[in-house]
């Protein structure tokens, strides 16, 4: 970690967190050898290594005063590039330059010993968080006020309860003098009163300018707080843009990765079916391009493929589609539409249902099905494939989506 | 020094952590600091018992109960400080994933409680030596550089230790191993005029031999093998240099192992 004095840029705001291909790989051992015997074996056997590459050729500026969020999956690499902005990791390749005092929040009362006193706890973690002694004097009334423990301030930590534990950890965090914040998820903390307390600190921090480098899951932190934010998927940067389109980016994604999970589990469990049955879903847009997310007013398709195992004379072929809590929003099969099914010997078939999309938003899951003429189920796979729906270009809600339009009489203009 | 313009900035933490130390260190114990004081008291009558009464071991060293009790209380610090700083970074792994700073600050701190313990046990010491008359000579400032070098050897150990420990948790075993066979190699219960002459020369190239026979020598009494009076010029650098190698050597090792800490902790 270097600084440098001044990184103005065009914007006239300096940059005080400049990431250049940042990358970091960890080398997982599969059995972690930590003796000597282990050690001195391991030089006859070969070591098993999963080489785990955290970060890949990140890159990234944030300027003085901005709050900028991180957002990924798990395992994305949000928090490992936290660490290394805090200067706990270090690069593999790349350059991390910060200019400015940096608060690391990766977690909230560390060092807290529980046995001092709470008292003592401040002035310990203040000292972890980088604040010389006076400062915390200086301070200390302020974070016992904000924590509300005004009369619990010499009572060992350890008595405390969670909750109290956690308005002293967040109270001094708040209180650390720094330019720089760098928090980690540490929002879902205390009970509402507190937590809204946190949030006008938030507000606070954003009216006095201060930068805030700020990893989280909460969208909705995200949307309300970010000016920026960028964007992890499997340790590569996906966008770095405004926070109302990154968070856009991050739910399609995550619902696009469910999808998929589901789909995949899916089409590896049926595949292992002997007998007649559903073998795979795929959902196609009007386009007949395969796809996850579709749009209501447009049509799609959903494709189901089956395997016919022992010849079935007149079979009906279904689907169920279901919302997301579960509820059947539509069935139909060949029987109600009165499509003939014919003879089947052994082989492959494909039913491809076309659908005009007037669904509202949200997930919905397909859940296809194949019977015998006398309407025993040969095969049933709830929620096989799921889908999302979007709207076009307006927002509605409920169940459907229906074509509408809305007139105003009187009023004035 | 290189350490102290690193750790300005870390001071405060350093104070805090060593505050911390020292009040767990005796939390919940009736006698608390007064422990430190105790002790070396506690242990001087054993030993006077002991080694004066029943065994007559150092009949041929005068003051042989202090003599016994320096190189008792000063190996005391080495192996306390040795064997708490093997654990500094592994037993704080929490902070070192969290917060960034010199990890050298939980050795320094960790060693400041030892440190202050060892002096309140010099403090007896020389408690006993004025109550038993023993004036030392006029050479007595030479212990100062004597502590100092002690310090360099503990210290830089310590280093070595706390790195290695990270990555091979057998150390810990390895290095109470290593004391205790030190312990007896180190003539601090016995004096060395009572073992061979070569093997004795032997024993003094170690430089916990050769810091504490000096410390006996200067503050205690004049009849002290050292390895100054025995050792012949080929050979008496060994053990003072030593310690400072081993610092020099210990502390890169420690810088170069510090950035991988938190990911192996």
């Amino acid at each position: 970690m270097e600084k440098y004095g001044n990184m103005a840029t065009n914007s006239g705001k300096e940059v005080v967190i400049k990431v250049e291909n940042l990358s970091k790989t960890f080398r997982i051992p599969h059995e972690k050898t930590t003796t000597l015997k282990g050690a001195a074996l391991g030089l006859f056997t070969k070591k098993r290594y999963e080489k785990f590459k955290a970060l890949d050729d990140v890159s990234l500026e944030i300027k003085e005063g901005e709050f900028f969020g991180i957002i990924g999956r798990n395992g994305s690499g949000k928090s490992t590039l936290l660490k290394m902005l805090a200067g706990i990791y270090v690069p593999d390749s790349g350059k991390i330059t910060i200019n400015g005092k940096l608060s690391p929040f990766l977690e909230l009362g560390v060092g807290f010993n529980p046995e001092l006193t709470a008292r003592e706890n401040v002035f310990l973690g203040g000292a972890i968080l980088g604040l010389r002694r006076s400062e915390i004097s200086e301070k200390f009334d302020d974070i016992v006020r904000f924590a509300e423990l005004e009369e619990f301030i010499d009572m060992k930590f350890k008595n405390f309860s969670s909750g109290m534990q956690v308005r002293l950890a967040f109270s001094l965090a708040i209180n650390a003098h720094a330019e720089i914040l760098l928090m980690d998820e540490v929002l879902a903390v205390g009970d509402s009163n507190f937590q809204a307390k946190c949030l006008d600190e938030f507000e606070d921090y954003k009216k006095r300018g201060k930068t805030v480098v700020l990893v989280t899951h909460n969208i909705d932190v995200v949307k309300k707080y970010c000016d920026r934010a960028l964007l992890l998927r499997k340790g590569k940067v996906f966008d770095i843009g405004r926070a109302d389109k990154i968070s856009r980016q991050y739910i399609e994604q995550n619902v696009g990765d469910e999808i998929e999970r589901t789909n995949t589990e899916a089409t590896e469990e049926v595949n292992k079916e002997k007998n007649t049955g559903v073998e795979k879903v795929d959902i196609l847009n009007q386009n007949q391009k395969a796809g996850t997310v579709f749009e209501s007013g447009s049509a799609f398709f959903i494709l189901v493929r089956y395997k016919i195992k022992t010849r079935v004379v007149n079979p009906v072929f279904g689907i169920v589609i279901r919302d997301a809590s579960g509820k059947q929003i539509f069935v139909t099969n060949t029987e109600f539409k009165k499509v003939d099914t014919s003879k089947f010997d052994k082989g492959l078939v494909e039913v491809k249902y076309k659908i005009e999309n007037i669904l509202a938003p949200g997930h919905y899951s397909i859940s296809p099905a194949i019977a015998d003429s006398s309407g025993r189920i040969l095969d049933w796979e709830d929620d096989l494939a799921s889908f999302r729906v979007v709207n076009r270009d307006y927002e509605s809600g409920g169940l459907v989506d229906l074509e509408h339009d809305i007139i105003i009489s009187g009023g004035q203009k | 020094m290189f350490i102290k313009k690193l750790n300005y900035k870390y001071l405060g933490l350093i104070k805090e952590l060593a505050l911390t130390n020292f009040k767990l260190k005796y939390q919940g114990s009736v006698l608390g600091y007064l422990w430190s004081l105790v002790k070396p008291l506690m242990l001087f009558v054993v030993l006077y018992i002991v080694f004066t009464r029943i065994l007559k071991i150092g009949a041929s060293i005068p003051n042989y109960p202090v003599y016994l009790l320096l190189g008792v209380v000063m190996w005391g610090f080495f192996s306390e400080l040795t064997a708490i700083s093997l654990g500094a970074i592994v037993e704080n792994g929490d902070l070192i994933r969290k917060v960034y700073f010199p990890r050298i600050v939980l050795v320094i701190s960790v060693g400041i409680t030892s440190f202050i313990t060892f002096m309140l046990n010099l403090v007896v010491v020389f408690i006993f030596m004025a109550v038993l008359r023993i004036v030392p000579g006029l050479d007595v400032f030479l212990l100062l550089l004597v502590m100092f070098e002690f310090f360099v050897l503990t210290v830089g150990v310590s280093f070595f230790l706390s790195a290695l420990f990270v990555k091979f948790r057998d150390i810990a075993h390895i290095w109470e191993v290593i004391l205790s066979v030190l312990f007896y190699a180190t003539p601090i219960l016995y004096p060395l005029s009572m073992v061979p002459v070569t093997i004795g020369k032997i024993m003094l190239l170690n430089p916990a031999a050769q810091i504490i026979q000096d410390a006996r020598y200067l503050l205690i009494t004049n009849q002290t093998t050292t390895a100054w009076n025995t050792l012949s010029w080929k050979y008496v650098w060994i053990p003072y240099i030593l310690p400072f190698i081993i610092f020099i050597i210990g502390y890169r090792y420690f810088n170069k192992s510090a950035a991988k800490f938190a990911e192996e902790v």
